[in-house]
C-alpha cells in the first residue's frame, strides 16, 4: 500500500492551505481593514432600528381614517448608566419612584449592554422638555415611534388596532423584533403588509460612554426605513358615522353593500368603542376594560356574530323552489293561520289566505313556505329525502352561505348550513322525516348565518342572481395590486336569473304594498326601497332582522341590519336601514320624527335592567 | 505483552498530548470568558457552562485513562460490534430522542443529555480502518467503494433524519481517508467537479456556469496535451463564436435568455474541435468533449431538481447553506456580527475578559459554534493565528504518527482521526469569519459541551493508545 504514500503530502498540503487561507482572511479582518482598528479601541456597536411610519387610511370619498403622529420611546442601555436625577425623570414622564425603579431592574434583568425600552411611545408633548435633558442622562437615548390616530374616531372594527409582536410572532416572522408593531385586527392585519412598509437600520459606533462616534462605516450597512403604503376604502365615513348614530344604545350589525361591486360602504357592529382607546401607553389598560365589558364591544359582530337569518331566508327559499319548479308564482298555498300538519302547528299572523309566490314574500306567509320546503324535500323526482336535502343544500351554498365569503377582513366566520350527517346522528341514520325541519322554511332551527352573508344575500336578489366577494379595500399601492383579484370576479348562485324578478316584486311590495306589507314603514317615496323583514326566535326577545336594497331597478345598496332583542323586524331594523338608504341615495332625511324614534331607543339598558 | 504496557508512558507521544491540553485549557478559559459578565459577578458554580464544562474536562481524563488501559487489539476486534451499537443508538433517537434546536438527536437521562452523533465519528473511524485494512483490500475495485460508501454513508443519512445536517457532513471527509489508502483519482476529480458544478449552477446564472466550464475544458486539453498553440487557436474559435452568438442575440432577440445563443456557439466550436482532433488522433480528448457535455447536462438537471422537484421550504434549506439568501436577521445576521467580534480584535486583541461585541451578546452561540469569536476579540490576530497554527501542527503530528503505523489499520485510523479534527476546524472557522456556510458544528477541544469534548478525546486517544503499539501488527 506504500505506493501511495506520497499522497500523504497531498494531505498535509491541504490542510496547510486552508489554515493558510483562514490567516491571511483573518489577517485582512484583523488587521488591515479599517472599521477593525476604529473597533479595536472598545468601541460596540448600536444597531438603531429606523421605524417607518405605517400607510395612511382613507374612505371612498379620500376622507382622512387614520394618520400617524410621533412618538418616542426612552430606551436604557444599564451598564452605561451613571447618577441621574431620578425625581426629574419621575416628573418628566409622569412615573411613581418605584415604578422607575421597578423599570431599572427589570431593564438590568433583561441584559446589561443590550438597549431595552424603558417607556413606550412617549408622546410629542412630553417628549420636547425630555429632549433637551437627555445628555444628563447617560445610557438613556430616544427612538422615534408612531402612533395612529383617528380623526373620525369611527368603525373601529373595520379599522382594528396595531399591538406590540409577541415572541410566538417573532419565532415565525422573522421580520419582526420584540418591541415592533404589527396589525392585530381589522384592515390593520388584513393590509398589515401593505401598511407597515420597510424596517431601516442604521449602525453606529459608540464609545463606552454611550457617545456616539459616527456611522459604522460610514453607513454602507445602513438601510433606509420605507414608508408604508396607503389605502382607500370603500367605506363612506359619513354613511358609517350615521350607521354607528342610528346603533347607539343597540347590540346588533349594520353591513351596507354596493351590489355592483361588493363595495362594503358601511360596517357597523355595536356597541363599539373609540379606536383611539387602543392606541399608546393607554392601550393594555383600555383593552382589558373592553375585554371584561359583557355587552362584548371588541366581538366583530358583522363577520363574527352567526344568527339565524329569521324569514329574510324565505327569500332564498322561494328561488329555491322556482328553479326546482316546486312551486311556480301562481302556485297558492293555503293558510290557516299558521301551518298545521298532523298533531304538528306552525304559527302566522294574520292575512288573507290563499296567497301566490308574490304575495306569500310581501306577507311573509309562514304557512306557505311550509308546504314549499316540504314539497320540495319529500318530491319524488328526488328518489329520497336524502337526495331532496342535498339538492336544497347545493343551491344554499351556491349563495355563499355556510362558508366564509372570503372579506377581506381577519376573523370572518363560516355561519352554518346543516348537513344531512347531522341529521342522521341526531334521529337516527335514514330516520329523518321533512316535517323534523321545517321549521328551516322560515329561517329558523339549525340555520346561522352571518350579517355580511345576510347582506350578500340582499345583493345578490338585487343583481338578479350573481355577487362579489364583499370587501373593504378600494385601492392600494400598484405593488400590491393582486391582493384585489379574487374581489374582482362575479360569482353566480345557481339559480336562473328570472326567478328573481318575483321575489323582487314581492320584496318591493312588502314595503311598498298598497294592500298592505310587513314592512310598511319603511317606505321612502321615490326610492322604490325592496325589502325583506325577519324575526329570529331567541331565548331572551326576538332579534330584529331586515334587508333590502334600493332603488328596485338600478340598486345602488344592498343592506342587512340586525338588532338583537330588536322584537320583530319592522321594529328597529327595518326603520334603521330605511334611513340608512335614504341618507346614501338622498343625502337628506326627510322623516325627522322616524330619525328621532330610532335615536332615541334604548334596548341596551331595557335588557341590563 | 504486560511489558508493553508498562511502558505505555514512555511510548505514548507526548507532543500530542500537551497539543490537547493546551487546546482544552484554552478552549475552557475561552468559556469562561463567553459567560463572563462583569456586572454580575457570580462566585465560581458549576451551574455556569464553565463549572460545567470543568467537570467534563475532568471526565475526559477518566476517559482518556480507559482508552489508554484497554489493549490495542479490542479496538480492531471490536471495530464492527462498536459501529452497529452506534448505528443502533442512531436510530433509538430518532424515536425517543429529544428535540433541542430543531435537531432530534439527544437523548436526556435526568440533567444529563447525550449526541449519539458524536460518537457515529469514531465508530465509523473504527469500522472504516478494520475495512479498510483488510488483506485483500484493492482501492480501485469497485466492490471496495461501495462497501466504503456503505459504511460510511449510513451514520451519514440517519443523522441527516435527525435534521442535524452539520454534523452529518462531516462524513464526507472519510473520502480524504479513503483517498490515502489509494481511492483512485477519479473519484476525487469526479466528486469535486460534481460539487462545484452543484454550487455554481445554483450560485450563478447557467450562462455563467457555461463560460466556466469552457474555461476548464480548455484548461484540462492544454494540462493534457502541454500544446500551447493548439489550446490557443482552441481558445480564440470558442470566444469569437461566443461573442458572435452573443452580439447576435443581444441585437435581434434581446429578450432570448443568453444560454441559448452560448450553447448554439459551444456546439459550433465542439464540432470543429471534432474535425481537428479525428485529423490529430487526439483520443483522450473525446473523453474531455464528454465530461464537458456531461457537466453541462448535471448542471440543467440540479438547476431543474431545484426549481421543479423541490419544495419552498428545502430551496431555502440549500440557499441558507450557500449564502445566496442574505436574511439580515437570519445567518448572514449572526455571520456578519461575528465578523466584526473577530474584527473588532485587531493585531493584539482587546485582552482577556475585555471583549464587549461578545459581552453585547450580539454574537449567538458564543460558547459553542461561534467560540472562535471570543478568541479572536480578546486575543486580536496573534491569538487566533496561534489558535490555528496549534491546530495544523496537531494535524501534522497526527499525520505524521499516521505514517509510523506498522499496521494498516492504525495508519487508518490515524488518518480519520486527523482528517475529522480538520472538517471541524475548516467547517467552524471557517463559518465564523465567513468563509464558510453556517453549519452548527463545533470546534474541537474549544467548544462548550461534554459530546464533543468527549468524542475528540475518544478519537485522539484511541489513536494514541493503537500508536504505543506502533510496530506490532493489531489488524
Ligand atoms: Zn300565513
Amino acid at each position: 500500500m506504500n505506493q501511495y504514500i506520497n499522497r500523504k503530502y497531498v494531505i498535509v498540503g491541504i490542510f496547510s492551505l486552508v489554515v493558510l487561507i483562514f490567516i491571511s482572511r483573518l489577517f485582512y479582518l484583523q488587521v488591515i481593514d479599517q472599521s477593525s482598528k476604529l473597533l479595536a479601541s472598545n468601541n460596540v456597536l448600536r444597531h438603531v432600528s429606523k421605524y417607518p411610519a405605517r400607510g395612511l387610511v382613507f374612505d371612498r370619498n379620500q376622507k382622512l381614517l387614520v394618520y400617524n403622529e410621533a412618538a418616542y420611546d426612552l430606551m436604557i442601555i444599564p451598564n452605561q448608566l451613571s447618577e441621574f436625577d431620578t425625581l426629574e425623570m419621575c416628573e418628566m414622564l409622569n412615573l411613581t419612584k418605584e415604578q422607575v425603579i421597578q423599570r431599572l431592574s427589570k431593564a438590568k434583568a433583561y441584559s446589561y449592554y443590550k438597549p431595552s425600552i424603558f417607556e413606550k411611545l412617549i408622546s410629542a408633548r412630553t417628549y420636547a422638555p425630555l429632549q433637551e435633558k437627555l445628555y444628563m442622562y447617560k445610557g438613556f437615548f430616544t427612538q422615534t415611534r408612531t402612533l395612529r390616530r383617528y380623526p373620525q374616531k369611527i368603525a373601529a372594527n373595520v379599522l382594528g388596532y396595531v399591538s406590540e409582536v409577541d415572541g410566538k410572532i417573532t419565532k415565525e416572522k422573522g421580520y419582526y423584533k420584540l418591541g415592533d408593531y404589527i396589525g392585530a385586527k381589522g384592515v390593520e392585519k388584513s393590509y398589515e403588509k401593505v401598511l407597515r412598509g420597510k424596517k431601516g437600520v442604521e449602525i453606529f459606533m459608540v464609545d463606552v460612554h454611550n457617545r456616539i462616534k459616527g456611522r459604522y462605516k460610514n453607513g454602507k450597512y445602513d438601510t433606509a426605513a420605507i414608508h408604508g403604503g396607503n389605502i382607500t376604502l370603500t367605506i363612506d365615513a359619513e354613511l358609517q358615522i350615521y350607521a354607528e348614530n342610528l346603533m347607539q344604545n343597540k347590540i346588533g350589525s349594520i353591513v351596507a353593500i354596493e351590489p355592483s361591486t361588493g363595495e362594503i360602504l358601511a360596517l357597523v357592529s355595536s356597541p363599539s368603542y373609540n379606536p383611539e382607546l387602543l392606541v399608546g401607553r393607554v392601550r393594555s389598560k383600555n383593552y382589558l376594560e373592553l375585554q371584561k365589558d359583557t355587552l362584548k364591544p371588541l366581538f366583530d359582530r358583522p363577520l363574527m356574530a352567526r344568527y339565524p337569518p329569521g324569514s329574510t331566508f324565505k327569500t332564498v327559499n322561494a328561488l329555491i323552489g322556482l328553479q326546482e319548479e316546486i312551486v311556480h308564482t301562481w302556485t297558492r298555498f293555503p293558510c290557516v293561520h299558521g301551518y298545521v300538519s298532523g298533531r304538528f302547528r306552525m304559527g302566522c299572523h294574520p292575512h288573507k289566505s290563499n296567497l301566490d309566490l308574490i304575495k306569500s314574500i310581501q306577507n311573509s306567509c309562514n304557512s306557505y313556505y311550509a308546504h314549499l320546503f316540504r314539497n320540495l324535500l319529500d318530491h319524488p323526482k328526488y328518489g329520497s329525502f336524502e337526495n331532496g336535502f342535498e339538492t336544497w343544500r347545493k343551491h344554499v351554498l351556491s349563495f355563499g352561505f355556510g362558508k366564509r365569503l372570503g372579506v377581506d377582513l381577519p376573523n370572518e366566520k363560516q355561519g352554518y348550513i346543516p348537513t344531512i350527517n347531522r341529521y342522521n346522528r341526531i334521529y337516527g341514520e335514514g330516520r329523518i322525516k321533512s316535517l323534523n325541519i321545517v321549521s328551516m322554511a322560515i329561517g329558523q332551527g339549525e340555520l346561522l348565518m352571518t350579517p355580511v352573508q345576510m347582506a350578500n344575500m340582499a345583493a345578490t336578489i338585487c343583481n338578479k342572481g350573481y355577487y362579489f366577494t364583499p370587501h373593504i379595500i378600494k385601492e392600494l399601492p400598484q405593488a400590491f395590486n393582486d391582493l384585489k383579484m379574487p374581489l374582482t370576479v362575479k360569482r353566480y348562485s345557481d339559480i336562473d336569473s328570472v326567478h328573481f324578478n318575483p321575489v323582487i316584486e314581492g320584496m318591493y311590495l312588502a314595503v311598498n304594498g298598497l294592500d298592505g306589507g310587513t314592512a310598511r314603514n319603511a317606505a321612502v317615496k321615490g326610492l322604490d326601497i325592496c325589502g325583506k323583514t325577519g324575526t329570529a326566535q331567541n331565548p331572551g326577545k326576538d332579534h330584529s332582522i331586515f334587508i333590502a336594497f334600493a332603488p328596485k331597478n338600478t340598486p345602488k345598496i344592498a343592506i342587512a341590519v340586525y338588532v338583537e332583542n330588536g322584537g320583530y323586524g319592522a321594529t328597529w331594523a327595518a326603520p334603521i336601514a330605511s334611513l340608512l338608504i335614504e341618507k346614501h341615495l338622498s343625502d337628506t332625511i326627510t322623516r325627522k320624527y322616524l330619525e328621532n324614534h330610532v335615536l332615541k331607543g334604548d334596548l341596551i339598558h331595557v335588557i341590563k335592567k | 505483552m504486560s511489558l508493553k504496557n508498562n511502558n505505555i508512558w514512555s511510548d505514548i507521544d507526548w507532543p500530542t498530548i500537551g497539543i490537547y491540553f493546551l487546546l482544552v485549557a484554552l478552549g475552557w478559559f475561552n468559556i469562561y470568558s463567553a459567560v463572563y459578565n462583569e456586572d454580575q459577578h457570580e462566585v465560581f458554580s458549576f451551574a455556569s457552562r464553565y463549572g460545567r464544562q470543568l467537570i467534563w474536562i475532568g471526565a475526559s481524563f477518566v476517559i482518556i485513562l480507559i482508552t489508554l488501559i484497554l489493549d490495542s487489539k479490542f479496538y480492531s476486534a471490536f471495530s464492527f460490534p462498536i459501529y452497529s451499537v452506534v448505528i443502533l443508538l442512531l436510530l433509538a433517537v430518532l424515536i425517543f430522542g429529544v428535540r433541542v434546536n430543531g435537531a432530534k438527536s439527544w437523548f436526556v437521562i435526568g440533567a444529563i443529555r447525550i449526541q449519539p452523533a458524536e460518537f457515529a465519528k469514531f465508530a465509523t473511524s473504527l469500522a472504516l480502518a478494520k475495512y479498510l485494512s483488510q488483506y485483500n483490500f484493492k482501492p480501485e475495485k469497485i466492490k471496495f467503494f461501495l462497501g466504503f460508501c456503505l459504511i460510511t454513508f449510513l451514520p451519514a443519512v440517519l443523522i441527516l433524519m435527525q435534521n442535524d445536517t452539520g454534523s452529518a457532513l462531516v462524513f464526507i471527509i472519510f473520502f480524504l481517508v479513503f483517498f490515502r489508502e489509494g481511492m483512485p483519482s477519479v473519484y476525487l476529480l469526479v466528486g469535486f467537479l460534481a460539487v462545484t458544478l452543484f454550487i455554481l449552477s445554483l450560485l450563478y446564472e447557467i450562462p455563467v456556469v457555461i463560460i466556466v466550464l469552457e474555461f476548464f475544458g480548455l484548461l484540462s486539453f492544454y494540462l493534457l496535451r502541454r500544446e500551447l498553440k493548439w489550446t490557443f487557436n482552441a481558445a480564440i474559435v470558442i470566444v469569437v463564436l461566443n461573442v458572435i452568438a452573443w452580439q447576435i442575440s443581444v441585437r435581434l432577440f434581446p429578450e432570448l435568455s443568453l444560454t441559448y445563443p452560448l450553447l448554439v456557439s459551444l456546439a459550433l466550436s465542439v464540432l470543429w474541435y471534432l474535425t481537428k482532433i479525428y485529423k490529430h488522433k487526439l483520443k483522450e480528448s473525446y473523453l474531455l468533449i464528454t465530461i464537458l457535455f456531461a457537466s453541462l447536462m448535471f448542471t440543467y438537471s440540479v438547476d431543474y431538481v431545484f426549481n421543479n422537484v423541490l419544495d419552498d421550504h428545502q430551496q431555502r434549506r440549500i440557499n441558507h447553506l450557500l449564502g445566496i439568501e442574505s436574511d439580515p436577521y437570519g445567518a448572514g445576521y449572526n455571520v456578519n456580527q461575528s465578523k466584526i467580534a473577530i474584527g473588532s480584535g485587531g493585531a493584539y486583541g482587546k485582552g482577556y475578559l475585555q471583549g464587549t461585541q461578545t459581552k453585547f451578546k450580539f454574537v449567538p452561540e458564543q460558547s459553542t459554534d461561534f467560540i472562535f469569536c471570543t478568541v479572536g476579540e480578546e486575543w486580536g490576530f496573534v491569538g487566533t493565528s496561534v489558535v490555528l497554527l496549534l491546530f495544523l501542527l496537531l494535524m501534522i503530528r497526527l499525520v505524521f504518527l499516521a505514517e509510523r503505523q506498522k499496521s494498516v489499520y492504525s495508519r487508518v485510523f490515524g488518518y480519520a482521526v486527523t482528517c475529522i479534527i480538520f472538517f471541524h476546524v475548516a467547517i467552524n472557522v471557517g463559518m465564523t469569519i465567513g468563509l464558510a456556510p453556517v453549519i452548527g458544528i463545533p470546534l474541537p477541544f474549544f467548544s462548550y459541551g461534554g459530546s464533543s469534548l468527549w468524542g475528540f478525546t475518544f478519537l485522539l486517544f484511541i489513536f494514541l493508545k493503537l500508536d504505543t503499539n506502533r510496530n506490532e501488527l493489531v489488524n
